[in-house]
């Protein structure tokens, strides 16, 4: 197996303690929970997303396992501003606040809460099951450019993370890369569903939902692959990441880190373990193989 | 594992254990240790964690929307259950339980096992006591009333200037969190908090560890999958008895 020469890590404008990034959604309501994943092997975290009212989420069930994968709607639950406070304990750790909003004023106002506070911003321009949030408006590509621009002219490292629900996922990279996105993150999860046969209803309390976890790996290097080809900003790749290989595979098609998410929940430590695997010293510098797969 | 979907489940039986707390059996038995939890999906509702009180059973308080909407069910009602989930109590041989309210719920199941020597059970009032003719079947049974209806007239942590803390290898809590730090604060200062655990209660989306609502601090411990079983000694400097964070996330004080 490829493995990695060990070094300091820049992507989109953050400095990392290596390429593996907790992603968006998970253990992210708390700065301890954040901490704790950061004191595992993280190389920077994302937090919950953050938005401009709280938010209770979805009724439940709002996860099912699978599998090979996650289904959930949580419903974008969030305390709004008040997070600000749990990040204080963070101080100048690598972590990157995830935010969601209606249009671009909402971006921009809940940005401002954060700014000098955080490591950069994800925006949440994918969510699949929240109305007139996330792939609402992460599939109009003006919509995109728009929410970005509000957010990057705060001048922090702004990453948007995508959402495979559209025909031409080209098209919303290209739209961020306008807006001023340091980095593109890809993917959020599939829109999706399950239903109960013995209660004979969709299993989610929100009826749809989102895929993650290993089933959408396919799904995830083929979106990385296809936006390095249009972009030219760097890419995070993210979907059904949980071996070493895998963060190789998604290195080659054109990813300069990975985010990783739903492997968390099998195994806490998956962090350290795959540090263990993916790093040595006679390993190969990364901007060796990072987009390798093309031409 | 294989696609873990809610299992359908039909209640048998609805049983009326005091005014507030009813039990609810279903036509299907679950394999889980004492202490640990099912996500309760009432259909077109909401899911909550609830502890086993049986291998078929739950026993619940009416507190919000799910749980309102399960007394409203009849026999033969569908549900969905996900789990047995979290850990669950560690077993001693010479136990002691101390309950709470509802808190008796899952320390049930401990008592009918056989190790527990001695059970403080404890209530606002005497018909609010829950399981006391099941409890007598399988341990010693001290009872508190906070208004002396039946039994000590007070607190069930002043049932413990009674018994000799040191007589038992492993302590079993679980009740309302004021009660269970109360009952901390009293066994921390004889030092047995490491042989104490403390069943707790955070709002829950996932159940299975992935999502985050449930961390507590410091460390961000899953109340779900670290848990709800902690020992005295992780408590100890943590929000337990102060505050926890509601389903958005933002703190309340207890």
């Amino acid at each position: 197996m490829v493995v990695l020469r060990t070094g300091p890590v820049t992507v989109g404008g953050v400095a990392l303690e290596n390429h593996l990034i907790l992603a968006a959604g998970v253990l992210g309501t708390t700065g301890a929970s954040l901490s704790r994943m950061l004191v595992r092997g993280a190389g920077g975290v994302v937090t919950k997303s953050i938005g401009p009212q709280p938010k209770d989420g979805h009724a439940g069930p709002c996860v099912v396992l699978l599998d090979n994968g996650i289904l959930n709607a949580m419903g974008l639950p969030n305390p709004s501003r008040d997070f600000a406070d749990e990040l204080i304990p963070l101080g100048q750790k690598p972590v990157i606040v995830s935010i969601f909003g209606g249009n671009p004023g909402e971006f921009a106002e809940v940005a401002g809460w954060f700014v000098g506070k955080a490591a950069g911003f994800e925006l949440n321009l994918s969510c699949p099951h929240a109305e007139g949030y996330g792939a609402a408006i992460g599939v109009d590509p003006t919509l995109v450019e728009a929410c970005t621009r509000a957010v990057s002219a705060l001048g922090m490292p702004t990453w948007v993370k995508l959402t495979p629900n559209v025909t031409d996922i080209t098209a919303i990279g290209k739209a961020a890369e306008r807006g001023g996105a340091t980095a593109i993150v890809a993917i959020n999860t599939i829109k999706a569903m399950r239903i109960s046969t013995g209660l004979r209803r969709p299993v989610l309390g929100n009826r749809y939902g989102g895929l993650s976890g290993d089933a959408i790996f396919p799904v995830s290097v083929r979106c990385v692959y296809e936006l390095y080809e249009a972009c030219t900003i760097p890419i995070i790749g993210c979907g059904g990441i949980s071996t070493a290989d895998r963060v190789i595979e998604m290195m080659m098609a054109g990813a300069r880190a990975v985010e990783i998410g739903s492997a968390v929940q099998r195994d806490i430590g998956i962090f350290e373990t795959l540090k263990n695997d993916l790093y040595a010293k006679k390993g190969v510098a990364p901007e060796e193989i990072v987009g390798c797969a093309h031409g | 594992m294989g696609d873990q979907l809610p299992a359908q489940v039909s209640i048998t039986e609805i049983k009326n254990e005091t005014p507030s707390v009813k039990t609810f059996l279903f036509d299907r038995e679950f394999s889980f240790e004492p202490g640990q939890f099912v996500m309760v999906w009432v259909p077109g509702v909401d899911e909550v964690p609830m502890a086993l009180s049986s291998a078929n059973g739950i026993t619940v308080q009416k507190v919000g929307d799910a749980t309102g909407a399960l007394f409203n069910c009849l026999t033969g009602a569908s549900l969905g259950i996900r789990g047995p989930f979290g850990n669950g109590f560690t077993r001693g041989e010479k136990m002691l339980a101390i309950a709470g309210g509802v808190g008796a719920a899952p320390l049930l199941p401990l008592a009918r096992s056989d190790c527990v020597m001695t059970m403080l059970l404890g209530a606002r009032t005497e018909k609010e006591l829950l399981f006391v003719d099941q409890l007598d079947e399988s341990t010693d049974v001290l009872i508190a009333t906070d208004d002396g209806t039946l039994g000590q007239h007070g607190f069930v942590t002043d049932l413990l200037n009674d018994i000799s803390l040191a007589t038992y290898d492993r302590i079993a809590v679980c009740g309302p969190e004021p009660m269970m730090w109360a009952v901390f604060a009293k066994i921390e200062g004889q030092g047995f908090a490491s042989r104490t655990e403390f069943s707790l209660h955070r709002y829950m989306k996932c159940g299975v560890g992935v999502c985050g609502s449930c961390c507590i601090d410091p460390d961000g411990l899953r109340v779900c999958r670290d848990g709800p079983v902690f020992s005295g000694d992780l408590l100890k400097k943590s929000e337990f008895g102060h505050y926890l964070r509601d389903a958005s996330g933002r703190k309340k004080n207890i």
